[in-house]
């Protein structure tokens, strides 16, 4: 959908070199930096940290909103963020999804996930209609379809965002706090679409997808998620695997093995 | 001594020099401000302008919907307001260009006074006035919401161009209204000030009154409100996208953007109204 072939298995994704992120809404404010990370395609990560700890700004670096305020990131061997017209199906390859959704409000749940569809391909209605609806039976959105997004409740919302990041079929999926102030039944629905999603759903025609995820609470990811990063301190560290992050040092590993959370 | 020095200070002279620093500086500040705003409001609307260009076509099955929309909020939905200002506004002319031409002998004027006062000056302006108090205050309050609530950062993530999506439809769609609702201002107020001649007897039968019409208007009298209109639609959408949309907003800034965005809206339509009576004066 995005004109690329899909990168092969274990090529990188993302790579980054000395990163510093900035925070979004201040750019004078350093949020995280010396970040080395590299994702390889297939991978599925999780970002764990506490409130206020940048995750937000890092992913919306990751997702190509600002650029590092120092060090070099590359996405598919590509500099990033891209802002060139030229660039723009390389830019396609990575969906993302927002905290809040951040969905338009004047649109209805059906033509928010249709935008994307019909901004790029120059689809009418009637020729979104297809893509649209199977992405809302997925995500169980179909009753709302007509509906706005403000009489929408925030897990519903969220889905909706997600809804609108795979209408252009992504090979990378950033998805900022998905279980951030979800119910039970949320919180299953995500974890389990995100496997798939990971292994190959039929949405995307059975192919992998690379997802990083963030989140303040860890707990609910073991057994889903494959590697772990935390943000603190201002720094960035790789754990990798739930057997290495459960054998890690550290008050904040520890923190987000242990701490009852009220967020999540 | 000390007497001296205090009845010097207490002089007005003396009072205002030590406020003389700061009133240059607020002065300074002020100018700075307005320079700056100048400078963004240029770029935005060279951008936007570069957007219209290098996109034309582009997406066409969501923006030539949106540019419909736009145009039918800024000109086709007030219809009936318009309609009604029409009526007080032939009212508002003829009823007082009677009271005074009408002791003088001189009703021939009337066609052209309708002509000079209508058609080159206030239908133009009020057209504008009202569609930004309708239209343009509700585009800052739309576009800084969207901004504060990440909407545009949600349409940079989705590869969707903001100027091209958000203010290319409305600049084009309020260019278009302005100019549509102008016409039909100045029609309605042509016709009703017809309405109030006869009301108030004055001897004016309706096929002198269009002669009048007819001999006062100029070729240029079209061109230039054609281009008029187009211009000040095009400045209210561009003030109200740029301050709703140009700088990350928070929502309790929302308020201040949007008065903000009505007083440089003004200031932008009053002094292209006046670059226009040079024109006029000079041809």
């Amino acid at each position: 959908m995005t004109g690329h072939l899909p990168a092969p298995a274990g090529a990188p994704a993302i790579e980054m070199t000395d990163v510093a992120v900035g925070a979004m809404r201040d750019p004078d404010t350093i949020v995280a930096k010396q970040i080395n990370w590299t994702v390889n395609a297939g991978e599925y990560w999780v970002v764990a940290g506490l409130h206020g700890s940048g995750k937000s700004d890092f992913l919306m670096l990751t997702g190509g909103l600002m650029p590092p305020r120092q060090g070099r990131y590359q996405f598919f061997g590509g500099a990033m963020p891209i802002f060139e017209e030229a660039r723009l199906k390389e830019r396609l390859r990575l969906g993302l999804v927002f905290d809040g959704g951040q969905l338009f409000n004047h649109l209805t749940v059906a033509e928010n996930i249709a935008l994307p569809l019909r901004y790029h391909y120059n689809l009418s209605r009637s020729q979104a209609a297809a893509t649209v609806s199977k992405l809302l039976e997925c995500t169980e959105l179909a009753p709302w379809a007509e509906s706005t997004p403000g009489t929408l409740g925030r897990g519903w919302q969220k889905r909706v965002g997600l809804a609108r990041a795979l209408a252009l079929k992504p090979e990378v999926l950033l998805v900022d706090g998905p279980l951030a102030g979800l119910d039970p039944r949320h919180v299953k629905w995500w974890l389990g679409f995100l496997d798939q999603l990971a292994k190959g759903h039929p949405l995307m025609q059975g192919r992998p997808l690379t997802l990083v995820v963030t989140t303040a609470d860890i707990r609910p990811w073991k057994g889903h998620a494959r590697q772990f990063a935390v943000l603190r301190n201002h720094g960035f560290v790789v754990l990798g695997a739930w057997e290495q992050l459960k054998a890690a040092s550290g008050e904040l590993v520890r923190e987000l093995l242990t701490e009852p959370s009220q967020t999540e | 001594m000390e007497t001296g020095n205090a009845s010097a200070l207490s002089s007005p002279r003396a009072r205002l020099l030590p406020r003389l620093p700061a009133l240059t500086s607020y002065l300074g500040r002020g100018l700075f401000h307005f320079l700056l705003t100048l400078q963004g409001l240029g770029a935005f609307a060279l951008i936007t302008l570069g957007v219209m260009i290098t996109r034309f076509g582009a997406a066409r099955e969501v923006i030539r919907p949106r540019i419909f929309q736009e145009a039918a909020r800024a000109g086709l939905r007030l219809l009936p307001m318009f309609l009604f200002m029409a009526a007080a506004l032939g009212l508002v002319v003829i009823g007082q260009t009677v009271s005074w031409l009408a002791p003088v002998g001189a009703i021939d004027f009337l066609g052209t006074v309708m002509v000079i006062v209508v058609v080159r000056e206030l239908g133009p302006l009020a057209t504008a006035l009202l569609v930004l108090a309708r239209i343009g205050t509700a585009n800052v309050i739309e576009l800084g919401t969207a901004r504060a609530m990440g909407e545009v950062e949600a349409l940079e993530a989705l590869g969707i161009d903001p100027i091209h999506y958000l203010v290319v439809p409305r600049v084009i769609g309020m260019a278009l209204g302005v100019f549509a609702l102008t016409v039909y201002l100045i029609l309605g107020a042509l016709l009703s000030g017809y309405l109030w001649a006869f009301v108030q007897d004055v001897p004016l039968r309706p096929g002198d009154y269009f002669h009048q019409l007819a001999s006062a208007l100029s070729g240029l009298d079209f061109a230039l409100l054609a281009v008029k209109t187009l211009a000040f639609g095009s400045i209210i959408a561009l003030v109200t996208c740029y301050h709703g949309l140009a700088q990350p907003l928070r929502l309790e800034e929302v308020s201040r953007a949007t008065v903000a965005a009505v007083a440089q809206s003004i200031i932008a339509c009053v002094l292209i109204d006046a670059l226009f009576i040079i024109i006029y004066l000079v041809t």
